[in-house]
């Protein structure tokens, strides 16, 4: 008997449980939510985070009183209030699993990527000591004290022992990059200082990791040996040194890959990111200090990297490590101010007035104490300005968040007035000129030569030591094209190519928005070609459109000339007249120098080896109908007229009014968007000392 | 040169009388004998710096044949750090000694003026080891650098201006961030460490 299962057949007037199979309709409109939720949610809160990173700016005088880390707080108090109320919960992806492997990341890779190597290196020896031992001090300080205090029956806080204080101490006196640097920067204090703070954040996170382990460890054990105690100091170098290792590790392979990488050039910017991002995996892999990691990762690869790769992956890289860092930056204020109001706290005002205190006392003692030890040491002494600075800025936590189960107070008093209050030494950032980086390598050069007539050494003699071990040995291995390059010339190239673009960007700014197409194919195939030249490819290039456009200028600002009708410009028609009058000049019986003097002189930009007249015709004719002979620059005098800005302001001029340029000048304009230079001048500015061996906004 | 404590000159003595050999004074060869330096691309400059009448603070120009210990240690001086108790107007005295002994390091006519002949060997000594740069690239470089101390110090020019050469204050003035009494200086030590050396020998 064969048992069949048919649905049960009610009459006809009740609903069915199965729905006919005849007629339904095509559902024109449907709604599918639960698919999309979680990449959708994520997007929303990353976009309403922007928005209100957009919004602060808008008035801008709120973000000098406040920092911006503050009123993002804010508003995620109030979007978390907003939430609370509707009885929502907050985002359960925040956890901090996510917030390490995710969040984290980004932002120190951004802190690491643009460091200035050159002080950091001078400097590092109080870097380590304020973060070794410094952090030692405030953990064990902060730890001791806060539990003397719960020993006061008044605050109700008995049931936590001595490991749980320590282990909170230890949490809040980690100084946390992400708050400290963004208010930092702004302000731009000297340099010194802001080295020394960001270093400190860098590696007390190796401490820190040890001491939070060691803790943690140590909490469930009734009795301390002083074997656990070494093997604390152990388990610290070898988070420390493991850390760094892995970073260099990591370092040298990205920086090897990308010297195969000439034909893949749309996916350069991949490698520095996956493989910074698996040193930082990696060593949380292990346990070590993934921060180290990934910081010296991006150091390391950084100098060779950006040798090897086109410059629009060079551009493109800065931009996205800049662009991820300011996200995560963002998201993680916001998301504190959403998770303090939406989770449940045990607010204990006295314990947490006290840690406040506390912090305050120790750091400030700590500074103070550590900063007298090791002044003497120093060549440049810190003044009680910036051990007030030190001590400040180190209070902030922003990472501790993730770590604690109550949420320490964040101190809404900003940092950037109290900074000018006080006056702490400024430093002008804007040193990105040829003289200067002329002169500082000058002045190393000569103090390196005193230092070996007095036959006494100090990092000039390592630094030394280590570049031209870079020079014969590394370089080789690790760039595709070799050749020892000084850091003024890669200056000048920049400035070059910076200073053109500017330019042109201010006239025409719709041109960059440029079909990337024909720079792509222009890339190509210049890159076909076998780099022999001293100058690359793109440079090369570059140099051939200015000399083209410059020529055809000439010509048509003489025609200008002769028609009278002069541009509504102002700066425009100072140029002119400028370059009438001095052609004007060079029409004098007595202003034809000697031939002695190469027509390339007046063209910076022409490359080396080639002149004027390999590609043009060398008459032209002037408004009166002769021949003309450029003006020439003479030896003994310098005529500003002829510059390199002026004639690439004509090319502008010459775009504004005549569109025959535009696929040219299109092409090259594309190739480079806002290179931002303070921090890659230092980066490939001096090269490395021998005590960490690695590599700019 | 009162600022050095009495070991520092202790050494500085030593090691003076190791580079003349154990004479009263050195000449220019003692110093270009010196294997350290070979590799140093401006040390022509430096070793001129040493002879340099201009570095004595005498207001006298025009080189030395010679040099004796007080000289060699007045060249020195420029090259002492500041100290916290070094105040507003000794930092910036400091600064302009450092600045003025760059300065005469370039300004090799004594004229007062660096002209951009001058600025071009100047570019061209301190890229000459540092691989195959052509002098056309040393020069264009000379020349962008010449080009922004003018357009900083000089921004309005009228079409017949010739820019002379760079004169002291517009060399100030465009090294003016560098905060130089605190980066130009070298850590003068206390110890002897010309002893302390296993394969460093300087003779």
């Amino acid at each position: 008997m064969d048992v069949t299962i048919v649905p049960p057949i009610k009459p006809d007037d009740s609903p069915q449980a199965y729905p006919d199979t005849e007629k339904a309709n095509l559902p024109v409109f449907t709604m599918n939510y639960p698919r999309i939720q979680i990449p959708f949610e994520i997007t929303l809160w990353v976009l309403l985070a922007s928005f209100a990173k957009i919004g602060f700016h808008v008035y801008h005088k709120i973000t000098i009183w406040v920092p911006e880390s503050c009123l993002l707080i804010s508003i995620g108090l109030i979007v978390g209030g907003i939430m609370h109320s509707v009885h929502e919960e907050p985002p359960a992806a925040l956890s901090s699993n996510v917030f390490f492997l995710y969040m984290l990341p980004p932002i120190v890779l951004d802190s690491g990527y643009f460091m200035p190597t050159r002080p950091f290196f001078e400097n590092i020896g109080t870097v380590l000591w304020f973060a070794v031992v410094g952090t030692l001090w405030n953990s064990i300080g902060i730890g001791m004290s806060l539990f003397a205090i719960c020993q006061i029956e008044a605050f109700g806080v008995q049931d936590i022992n001595l490991q749980e204080n320590l282990l909170f101490a230890t949490i809040i006196s980690a100084v946390d990059p992400v708050a400290v640097l963004s208010v930092f920067e702004d302000v731009s204090v000297n340099e010194q200082l802001y080295i020394v703070v960001f270093g400190e954040c860098l590696f007390n996170d190796a401490v820190t990791v040890v001491l939070y382990n060691m803790f943690n460890f140590v909490a469930e054990m009734p009795v301390v040996e002083p074997v656990d105690v070494f093997l604390g100091v152990a388990r610290f170098f070898v988070v420390g040194l493991g850390g760094m290792g892995f970073g260099i590790l990591f370092g040298f392979v990205a920086a090897f890959t990308t010297r195969f990488t000439s034909k893949v050039r749309e996916i350069e910017p991949l490698f520095i990111f996956m493989y910074s991002y698996l040193a930082y995996l990696v060593a949380e892999l292990f346990a070590i200090s993934s921060i180290m990691a990934i910081v010296t990762c991006a150091l390391t690869m950084k100098y060779y990297v950006e040798e090897n790769v086109s410059q629009r992956s060079c551009t493109t890289i800065r931009h996205v490590v800049k662009m991820l860092g300011s996200i995560s930056e963002t998201l993680i204020f916001f998301f504190l101010g959403v998770v303090t109001v939406t989770t449940e706290h045990e607010w204990n005002w006295g314990y947490i007035l006290f840690t406040l205190l506390f912090a305050f006392v120790w750091r400030g003692l700590g500074v103070l104490v550590l900063t007298q030890i090791i002044n003497p040491f120093r060549t440049i002494p810190f003044n009680l300005k910036d051990q007030f600075g030190l001590a400040y800025g180190g209070l902030r936590g922003a990472i501790s968040f993730a770590l604690a189960f109550t949420l320490p107070e964040n101190i809404t008093r900003s940092i950037r007035p109290l900074i000018e209050l006080i006056n702490v030494r400024r430093t002008n950032r804007n040193l990105d000129t040829i003289n200067v980086e002329i002169h500082c390598r000058l002045m190393e050069h000569t103090i390196a030569g005193i230092e070996d007539l007095c036959g006494q050494w100090s990092h000039f003699y390592w630094k030394d030591k280590f570049m031209k071990f870079n020079n014969r040995i590394l370089r080789r291995i690790l760039i595709r094209d070799s050749r020892a390059e000084s850091s003024i010339v890669a200056l000048y190239k920049k400035l070059e190519l910076q200073n053109a673009m500017e330019i042109l960007d201010q006239v025409s700014g719709d041109i960059s928005a440029a079909p990337s197409i024909v720079s792509l194919y222009e890339e190509k195939k210049t890159s076909a070609k076998p780099k022999k030249k001293f100058m690359a490819a793109d440079l090369r290039n570059m140099h051939d459109i200015l000399s083209k456009n410059m020529y055809k200028i000439r010509q048509r600002t003489v025609a200008y000339t002769r028609k009278n009708a002069l541009p509504n410009d102002s700066q425009t028609r100072e140029i002119l007249i400028r370059r009438h009058a001095s052609i004007r000049r060079s029409l004098r019986p007595g202003s034809f120098q000697t031939a002695a003097v190469p027509r390339s002189h007046k063209y910076f930009s022409l490359p080396a080896g080639k002149s004027l007249d390999s590609k043009f015709p060398p008459q032209r004719l002037s408004y009166t109908g002769k021949p003309l002979k450029p003006p020439h620059l003479s030896l003994s005098r310098f005529k500003v007229r002829n510059t390199l800005f002026h004639t690439v302001f004509n090319i502008a001029y010459s775009v504004i009014k005549h569109f025959e340029f535009k696929v040219n000048l299109l092409a090259f304009s594309t190739a480079f968007d806002h290179i931002s230079l303070p921090f890659s001048m230092s980066g490939t500015c001096s090269g490395v000392y021998l005590h960490i061996v690695p590599d700019l906004h | 040169m009162s600022d050095f404590s009495v070991e520092q000159i202790k050494n500085l003595h030593k090691r003076f009388e190791q580079l003349s050999g154990n004479e009263e004074t050195i000449s220019r060869e003692n110093l270009e004998n010196i294997p350290a330096l070979a590799n140093n691309p401006i040390r022509r400059q430096i070793i001129g710096a040493f002879f340099d009448k201009r570095n004595q603070h005498q207001n006298e120009v025009g080189s030395f044949e010679e040099i004796g210990f007080e000289q060699f240690l007045m060249v020195m001086s420029h090259f002492r750090p500041p100290t916290l108790k070094t105040t507003e107007e000794e930092r910036e005295t400091m600064r302009k000694e450092k600045l003025r002994f760059l300065f005469n390091m370039h300004d090799t006519d004594n004229d007062g003026t660096i002209t951009l002949e001058e600025y071009r060997k100047a570019v061209e000594e301190l890229l000459s080891k540092s691989g195959a740069i052509g002098q056309e690239a040393a020069k264009a470089i000379a020349d962008a650098a010449m080009l922004e101390v003018a357009s900083t110090n000089v921004p309005h020019m009228a079409p017949d201006d010739f820019y002379e050469g760079i004169t002291f204050e517009h060399f100030e003035q465009i090294l003016k961030g560098l905060e130089m009494e605190s980066r130009m200086h070298i850590r003068f030590l206390d110890v002897d460490t010309t002893t302390m050396h296993c394969g460093r020998s300087t003779s």
